[in-house]
């Protein structure tokens, strides 16, 4: 659909990586994930919580988390989703890629 | 990967479950936001609101979630097959007449392969069938003398042990109800040789065997066993009847082993060395008897090539020749994969050839979408037009184009499957002989099933590309604005072309079937050297019934004499074996220039066929004589060697036009053999032999028991039958006799003929419909095409003839180009026919000009109902219309 591509993929990879940042921490849902990548970055990271879905609803299906029906903590169903193995070392691989990204960024920045 | 397809077939299935989940989520979600939002300063309905506006439109949210579960490949599928289904249910008489033209030829595809997998493919039912070889002997048969079948077995150093067998017609009495069965007469080592097991009991093997007549035993069929003994276990041990000796059943064998020869299923395995008691032959010892044995075979030794033991072969058949220099006859070895005998070489010929026609077909039908399927493709431009224009991209489209061809190939081989099932199933039940245990074991399969579906598949994808071009290059811009009958076409299109190759293909067809009826019109009038009609045959073997010495000779000239005392019996001859023609029987001997001295191989002149006849004898068979006498009862043992000789002969003997009478020739002991008449030339093994030499002996002057009697009368054959019945009950009540007319026992002669007519006749009928519905498709979209154009014209005045000439001209231009190319390959491809169908020849003007008449009827055929809807056009509502 015509959505100017790129800067959507950007803010998806980007959002995507928050995603499984939090949820190195453990198998929550998406509610808990939007409030936790606010909380870790201090509420400097906006997360569009209409958005978090379809991101986590695409990492499914890559295989990089997955999701199961559970008991939240005040009792209602909700939909938990947990990293897998792969998930775990997509993780690793685009925090890297990351920091390699903002360093050079930082770089170029330093520089110019 | 498969954790993304396992969730898209969940999406696919559970979709509306999914949505359920989905918004239970987002619901979730808000909740907790609004919950949060509580415990700051809103109040419920605010803390609502707010968590709503944070979260963002749901709507969007769930479309956007949906998005990632993905318009999978299989949605897409599912979607265009909907779609194609439903644009199918609108083109009704489009459809069916795509899958009916698929049915077709998928089926006759489906039962050609069925043919080609059992006959061909899958040789015989043992273990290892690729190193099974059997041994050719001479010009494409089998048959061997037991003698030399030992020393052949015993000598070779290429075979892991060689196996023979024979046939053996008897009467087998269980006790109470004597009735007939044939069954193979093998060598004790058979069973072993083809490393099989029994089902029940235990087989017989070399160890049993002790000399003449040592080894009663029996083997069952299992298809015997189980219509005959009802699955019986405990008849291990019976003892059963042959033509009136004991035999003991010791086994039955697998029920997937039916012998070893395709299309000889046998009842029953008797040992060979026990088939004097049924034949009343001792042939063990007759080393010159080349008839004992039907076939040898073995598996070649790990490593040996087919060349090498044929080689071997050699070796040995020259040992033997010059071993037993009177005994031997010219021939050679060669090897062939056994199951198909000696019929191998023209069976695969022929069903290979078959194979490509109906490939042809399938070709033809191919076409014949293809066209049809760019016709429809130029009619909906208009919607491909505006599908394009509304963003959906080529490929999609493309691909449902394809969806479609490929749905109407499946729906068209399923339908053409089951037809070949049922096809293949009445023919596995068929007996092409009534009494003679010939039938094609074929049954349809797996393999037969993958061969139509892959044969759909691949179809459906050939005519779904063709209109690809046509869709690629279609610009929603010009389509949308001028309609999609504004471009005037190319002078030739792919459609041209598609349907000229097809109409080709079709008078291939029809040609090559035209051929081969007027072939089997010819050979079923044709003139064989004998006249088959009021010939009644009376097939007797004396040793069987107890004569023997010089009382057999004695007994047929009283059988003669009393034949011919029957009222209508015009003239009785004998011949000993059997007559030209029947069982495809016929024994060759070696002959020498009367001047040639020496008696080896190269020393032969000729090996012509041989027939012992009485006197006559070609009176009764309508054998015309051309020059000397007949014999006559005088020519027995004590007069000197005397011989009739046909025309044939007696031009490659003495040269053409040369009066043979009284001239010599010799036989291979030394016999000077004075030749006292010349009949005329004739058919003696298979109706599509060439030109053959053949003599014929004085039969007094080498009885054998086993004779038949040419008797010639215009009486009723049943009656007739009966009456000769009568007569030789008065000689001898208890000789059994084989009473047939000549024309039955030609059934078996004439069959490879029938077959390939039958085949190629509803092949040629099915490329003829081909090109019907292919000329009908091209010219009523033509017509469709071009109304206003013609209504324009017939406005204006133009004729009825310039009317049709302008919407039919280009059919018929078309039709003419193919067929006449057609014409040309189906000339070509005729040459082959010509070895299976007895004067076969392309180059008769009656074929020519009854295909070039067919091609022109189905044209007419196929365009009538279009020049019809030319001519009805009513110029006033067609232009009111638009």
């Amino acid at each position: 659909m015509a959505q100017a591509p790129s800067r959507l993929d950007l803010l998806q990879g980007t959002l995507d990586l928050l995603i499984l940042r939090a949820l190195r921490a453990g198998a929550m849902h998406g509610w808990a994930i939007s409030e936790r990548i606010q909380q870790i970055s201090q509420d400097i990271l906006q997360v569009n919580q209409g958005s978090l879905y379809p991101a986590m609803h695409r990492l499914e299906h890559r295989g990089w988390i997955k999701a199961e029906w559970g008991i939240s903590e005040l009792g209602r169903r909700a939909r938990f989703y947990s990293l897998t193995t792969s998930g775990r070392k997509q993780l690793e691989i685009e925090s890297e890629n990351w920091s390699k990204l903002s360093e050079a960024i930082a770089r170029v920045l330093r520089m110019a | 990967m498969w954790r993304d397809i396992a969730l898209r077939l969940r999406a696919l299935f559970f979709r509306w479950r999914m949505d359920e989940e989905l918004q239970e989520e987002l619901q979730f979600h808000i909740d907790m936001q609004a919950l949060k939002n509580r415990r700051g300063e809103f109040n419920a309905a605010e803390a609502k609101r707010q968590a709503r506006l944070q979260f963002g439109s749901v709507v969007r949210a769930t479309e956007e979630c949906r998005e990632q579960r993905g318009i999978s490949f299989i949605e897409i599928l599912i979607n265009d097959l909907r779609f194609s289904l439903r644009m199918l249910r609108k083109a009704p008489g489009f459809t069916a007449v795509a899958v009916v033209t698929l049915a077709m030829a998928i089926g006759a595809n489906a039962v050609v392969f069925g043919v080609m997998d059992v006959l061909i493919l899958r040789p015989v039912n043992v273990p290892e069938p690729e190193s099974l070889y059997e041994t050719e002997y001479g010009v494409d048969t089998g048959f061997q003398s037991y003698p030399n079948y030992l020393d052949l077995r015993d000598r070779n150093r290429s075979f892991d042990g060689l196996a023979a067998f024979s046939f053996a017609f008897v009467g087998l009495d269980t006790g109470d109800n004597p009735s007939s069965a044939t069954g193979y007469a093998t060598s004790g080592n058979y069973f072993d040789v083809l490393r099989i097991q029994p089902y029940l009991g235990r087989f017989f093997h070399s160890s049993d065997e002790h000399g003449r007549n040592s080894a009663p035993y029996l083997v069952l069929s299992y298809a015997y066993w189980h219509s005959h003994f009802q699955d019986d276990r405990g008849v291990l041990g019976h003892v059963v009847r042959l033509s009136k000796h004991p035999f003991t059943i010791i086994g039955v064998a697998p029920p997937d082993f039916r012998g070893t020869v395709q299309i000889v299923s046998p009842d029953f395995f008797m040992p060979i060395v026990n088939m004097e008691q049924v034949s009343g032959e001792n042939l063990l010892d007759a080393r010159g008897n080349t008839h004992a044995v039907f076939e040898t075979f073995g598996h070649l030794k790990p490593g040996v090539t087919p060349a090498q033991a044929a080689a071997d072969f050699q070796g040995v058949g020259a040992y033997l020749e010059k071993t037993y220099p009177k005994e031997f006859a010219q021939k050679s070895f060669s090897l062939a994969h056994a199951g198909l005998s000696s019929f191998g070489r023209a069976v695969r010929a022929f069903v290979a050839g078959l194979m490509l026609l109906a490939g042809l077909i399938l070709l033809a039908a191919c076409a014949n979408l293809g066209s049809l399927f760019a016709a429809r493709a130029a009619d909906r431009s208009r919607e491909v037009a505006l599908r394009l224009a509304l963003g959906a991209s080529r490929i999609r489209i493309l691909r449902q184009l394809l969806t479609e061809a490929v749905l109407i190939s499946l729906l068209g081989g399923a339908v053409g499957l089951l037809g070949s099932i049922v096809l293949l199933r009445h023919m596995s039940m068929w007996q092409p002989f009534p009494g003679a245990p010939i039938h094609l074991p074929v049954n349809p399969n797996a393999t037969i099933y993958g061969v139509a579906l892959v044969l759909a598949l691949v179809s459906g994808f050939l005519f779904g590309i063709v209109p690809v071009r046509q869709v690629s290059r279609t610009d929603p811009y010009q389509v949308v604005k001028s309609g999609s009958s504004g471009r005037v076409g190319r002078r030739i299109s792919v459609r041209d072309a598609l349907l000229v190759l097809q109409i080709a293909i079709c008078a291939v067809l029809v040609t090559s079937s035209m051929v081969a009826l007027r072939g089997l019109a010819r050979s079923l009038d044709g003139n064989y050297g004998f006249e088959a009609r009021n010939a009644m045959l009376v097939g007797t073997n004396l040793t069987m019934a107890g004569y023997s010495g010089g009382e057999v000779a004695a007994m047929q000239k009283q059988m003669i004499d009393a034949v011919k005392t029957i009222s209508g019996v015009e003239f009785a001859g004998l011949v000993n074996q059997y007559p030209p023609l029947v069982y495809a029987a016929g024994s060759r001997v070696n002959v020498f220039k009367e001047e040639t001295k020496g008696r080896t191989t190269s020393d032969i002149f000729s090996t012509p066929y041989r027939y012992d006849v009485s006197p006559q004898y070609f009176k009764a068979a309508g054998t015309a004589l051309l020059a000397g006498r007949d014999f006559n009862w005088h020519d027995d043992k004590n007069a000197p060697a005397v011989a009739v000789i046909n025309r044939n002969f007696a031009a490659s003997l003495f040269g053409p036009g040369t009066n043979a009478v009284g001239l010599y020739f010799a036989l291979q002991d030394g016999t000077r053999v004075q030749i006292v008449g010349v009949v005329e030339n004739g058919k003696y093994l298979s109706i599509t032999e060439d030109q053959q030499p053949a003599i014929f002996l004085p039969s007094a002057q080498s009885p054998v028991s086993q004779s038949y009697i040419v008797v010639r009368s215009n009486r009723d054959p049943q009656q007739l039958a009966a009456a000769i019945r009568v007569k030789l009950r008065e000689l001898d009540a208890g000789l059994p006799s084989d009473i047939r007319t000549w024309n039955d026992l030609l059934i078996v002669a004439l069959f490879p003929s029938r077959v390939a007519t039958v085949s190629l006749g509803v092949l040629g009928a099915m490329g003829a419909m081909l090109s019907i519905t292919g000329i009908f498709g091209m010219a009523a979209y033509s017509v469709t095409k071009r109304l206003r154009e013609l209504g324009i014209r017939m406005a204006l005045g133009a004729q009825r003839k310039e009317v049709l000439r302008a919407s039919l001209g280009r059919a018929f231009k078309l039709l003419a180009l193919g067929s006449a190319a057609g014409l040309f390959l189906g000339i070509l491809a005729s040459r082959v026919l010509a070895f299976i169908v007895y004067s076969a020849t392309p180059r008769d003007p009656l074929v020519l000009a009854g295909v070039v008449l067919a091609m022109a009827l189905l044209g007419l055929l196929a365009t009538w109902i279009p020049a019809q809807r030319a001519l009805r056009i009513d110029p006033a509502i067609l232009l009111r219309d638009e």
